[in-house]
């Protein structure tokens, strides 16, 4: 059975206020040169966005560049041309796609040249692989690098070595470097605010995140909620627009709590909620809609997912310190979901599956993102032995649309949504 | 009585026998003999050994299964888009040829082998296991003070399980016989690269390896006796091309394809297979009244070799390689990465524009641990010889 679609698909106040933050930003990085600003590249997971920001600096992330190639379907002729040029095709696409859309002409999404980095922020949290493309985008854009290592988290605690490690970077290196770059120094105060106005932020998210513990869930938190981590997740944090935007898309989802409603979707609003998922692994881009049509179809909400943690997890309790700025942003690097050792991922996972009263769980297993795919057979056997409640697999890629196999994940999940059925009717499972 | 060219057999014999040792016989000796002592074993690509012996305990490198294991459920522990090693090794440990082992160490060089050691605590949950987290921030006083505050944390768990506690003393007679096996590897080096018809990168190879299971003095014995045997047996010369072997290998090609290489024309002068004995430039230096923790943590940050899993903050990618290859006189550059290899193949463009940059002549090839078809590599790499031999740089 099917969940019939609500045709008109209309977009909330959050929606559009989104798309206007975004839209200003590619303006204000497309006006950067003329008006002497300069320009930041940077990562998500670990991203200083309030440092920037204190200091006027702007920030480009280029595992967004990626990701929005790969929905406007450019990402194929991207990787192609960083293969020909010698990449190998066994590495990380959202690396490839970077360097394919450089030498194309590094076109942004709103179709003006990104201008070219000042600097590069490398901050070296929970992926390898970030370290390499930022030594390969030094080698193109011939640009200094500020270094920040973020040790990781393998026992899922953060000690006090590890803090002072990366307080200490910051404070000899990372700051000093941005203040060069801005040709001013760190006001502290103006960071202390903007940590202010991130903390309320995310006190906002995770109120978002929690509302889908509620029966049936107003929020999907996997496809809708890569669209909630936008503005937190990149560019935005500790800005007003970023606090306005989450405290609307609080009242918009707590409005939509009361009537009952489900999460909104790009068809229009979700009508009966038959299944609650939860979903480890980052999305596929390049037909995003197409592979989220395929949980919708079903009735199958995501509850809660682990790659809207990946620019920060704030759901078990962290928040962004005015008070203890660069401890509150080394605890903020350190806590990212892909810096938490594989038992710490795993117990995250248990706990989303219980405390949202998950019927199961999905695991979109990415070839290019080792970082989330490297264990996650262990993590699948590790949850159906904990939780008695049984996981799908499926495999794609982030932005290589040559890795999504639509009839393959298909039959996957339709066979796995009818195994739920018949577990729900006492059939066999 | 045994000639030199015998005493080269034995010594190689004993080598090859050390390094098929996949059941870690060898570790089980050394235990018998070594009542309550520690047998850890580390992923590549580096550990600080003379830590490890310093307490007390017999530091075992880890290469997986090579081609000698026939993986059943490793692979299912795995996606297909995964390197080799991590399959391999989860299946020695998972039939028990790991038993011996009291611990795992496992340093930060990718995301594969991290996640490993995260597979590791959740399947051998009443094991030893820990994280090593090399800084990529080269400042002693900033990356060099984390290090020593984690090679402490890690001493302290050794001990609470058994190992001496690490004291000075010990850490820096450790350290000295670190650095004799150091020497002797350096040595056999020179030789290789001076007269590589008399050591075969295969019998280097070999000879290196060994020492995964070995205390260093054991491990530089057997260096120094094989290079005194080399010195004088009697050789055939040939007129090979010199080629820098490049792999960023952690993962370890088949012995094999080390020989299919040799067959094709091509003399390994000088190669990153045992990546982690090569990690520190020279001797480790312990001046007078220091902190041997604090030395050794300092070598690892200011005389680190070039390699793909340790950031290049300062100077060019591939500047490293460019001189190795002009220092050690090679004709060009083989590249053989395994297959899904992150640090080896994101760092190879790089490393291939420095080359070009220098009109050094370079070919690449993947490979895995158990791959079994070398005729593709041989007429690749006999191919690059002939072409390099014909027209030098100009190939």
């Amino acid at each position: 059975m099917t969940t019939p679609l609500a045709t008109a698909a209309v977009k909330d106040a959050s929606q559009q206020r989104q798309k206007r933050m975004i839209a200003e930003h590619f303006e204000r990085l497309a006006a950067a040169r003329d008006e002497g600003r300069k320009v930041v590249y940077t990562f998500v997971p670990g991203n200083l966005t309030e440092l920037l920001g204190a200091l006027g600096l702007l920030p480009v992330l280029p595992e967004i560049n990626a990701l929005q190639s790969g929905m406007r379907n450019r990402s194929a002729a991207y990787i192609a041309e960083a293969e020909r040029a010698g990449h190998s095709e066994d590495v990380c696409t959202y690396v490839k796609c970077d360097i394919g859309m450089l030498k194309s002409g590094n076109i942004g999404p709103t179709g003006t040249r990104l201008p070219d980095p000042d600097l590069l922020l490398l901050s070296y949290t929970g992926c390898f692989t970030f370290m390499k493309w930022f030594e390969l985008l030094r080698q193109e854009y011939r640009c200094p690098v500020a270094m920040l290592h973020v040790p990781y988290q393998s026992d899922g605690v953060i000690t006090e070595s590890m803090r002072s490690y990366v307080v200490e970077q910051l404070r000899r290196r990372v700051v000093p470097a941005l203040e060069r770059l801005a040709g001013r120094p760190l006001d502290m105060d103006e960071l202390a605010a903007r940590l202010a106005r991130s903390r309320r932020a995310e006190e906002d998210l995770v109120a978002v995140w929690e509302s889908a513990r509620h029966r049936p869930s107003p929020i999907d938190g996997y496809f809708g909620g890569v669209y909630y981590v936008g503005p937190i997740f990149s560019s935005f944090r500790g800005t007003g627009d970023a606090e306005a935007y989450y405290r609307e898309l609080r009242s918009e989802v707590e409005s939509r709590m009361a009537r009952g409603e489900g999460p909104t979707t790009p068809d229009g609003p979700a009508t009966g909620e038959r299944y609650r998922l939860v979903v480890e692994g980052p999305p596929n881009w390049t037909s995003f809609n197409e592979f989220w049509r395929m949980f919708i179809r079903e009735g199958a909400t995501v509850v809660a997912s682990t790659y809207t943690r990946v620019g920060g997890l704030y759901d078990t309790g962290f928040r962004h310190d005015p008070a203890r700025p660069l401890e509150s942003l080394a605890d903020y690097c350190l806590g990212c979901y892909t810096n938490l050792g594989l038992p710490t991922r795993t117990d995250l996972i248990e706990r989303y599956i219980r405390d949202y009263q998950a019927d199961g769980f999905v695991i979109n297993s990415v070839k290019s993102c080792n970082s989330f795919s490297a264990g996650q057979l262990l993590v699948l056997r590790e949850l159906e032995r904990r939780t008695g409640v049984p996981g799908a697999f499926i495999e794609s890629d982030l932005v290589d649309p040559r890795y999504f196999g639509k009839a393959n994940i298909e039959n996957r999940l339709q066979s796995y949504f009818q195994m739920l059925e018949a577990r729900r009717r006492g059939g066999p499972s | 009585m045994a000639g030199p060219l015998g005493d080269c057999e034995a010594r190689l014999a004993r080598a090859r026998a050390l390094v098929e040792d996949r059941r870690l016989d060898t570790v089980r000796a050394w235990k018998a003999g070594h009542p309550g002592g520690l047998a850890i074993g580390h992923m590549p690509v580096y550990v600080p050994r003379p830590m490890l012996e310093a307490q007390g305990c017999l530091a075992v490198a880890l290469f997986g299964g090579g081609d000698q294991v026939d993986i059943i459920r490793g692979d299912s522990y795995f996606q297909s888009y995964i390197c080799h090693i991590p399959r391999s090794t989860i299946e020695l440990a998972l039939t028990g040829d790991l038993e011996p082992l009291d611990g795992v160490l496992f340093p930060s060089i990718c995301d594969v082998i991290r996640n490993l050691g995260g597979m590791w605590k959740l399947l051998f949950p009443d094991r030893y296991s820990d994280y090593l987290d090399l800084p990529q921030d080269f400042d002693p006083e900033v990356g060099g003070a984390f290090y020593v505050r984690e090679l402490g944390r890690i001493a302290g768990e050794l001990e609470r399980r058994g190992a001496r506690p690490l004291e000075p003393g010990a850490l820096r007679e450790a350290i000295a016989r670190e650095n004799r096996r150091r020497a002797a590897l350096e040595a056999m080096d020179a030789l290789r690269a001076r007269e590589p018809w008399r050591v075969r990168a295969s019998e280097a190879y070999l000879i290196a390896r060994a020492g995964a299971a070995l205390p260093a003095q054991e491990h530089a014995t057997l260096l120094e006796e094989f290079l005194a045997a080399a010195a004088l047996r009697e050789v055939r010369y040939r007129d090979n091309v010199r080629v820098v072997l490049v792999g960023a290998f952690c993962e370890q090609p088949p012995f094999e394809l080390v020989l299919t290489l040799e067959r094709a024309g091509c003399d390994i002068i000088h190669d990153d297979l045992q990546l982690g004995l090569r990690a520190i430039d020279g001797e480790i230096r312990v001046p007078e009244g220091a902190d041997p923790l604090e030395a050794l943590a300092r070598a690892y940050l200011e005389q680190g070799t070039a390699m793909a899993s340790r950031y290049i903050g300062e100077g060019e990618k591939g500047v490293a390689l460019v001189r190795r290859v002009c220092d050690a006189a090679a004709d060009g550059v083989v590249f053989a990465a395994a297959s899904f290899c992150d640090p080896a193949l994101l760092d190879q463009p790089m490393l291939e524009r420095a080359l070009e940059g220098a009109g050094i002549p370079f070919t690449s090839f993947k490979f895995a641990e158990n791959t079994g078809q070398f005729q593709v590599i041989r007429e690749q790499a006999g191919a690059f010889s002939d072409a390099v031999k014909l027209w030098g740089k100009e190939s």
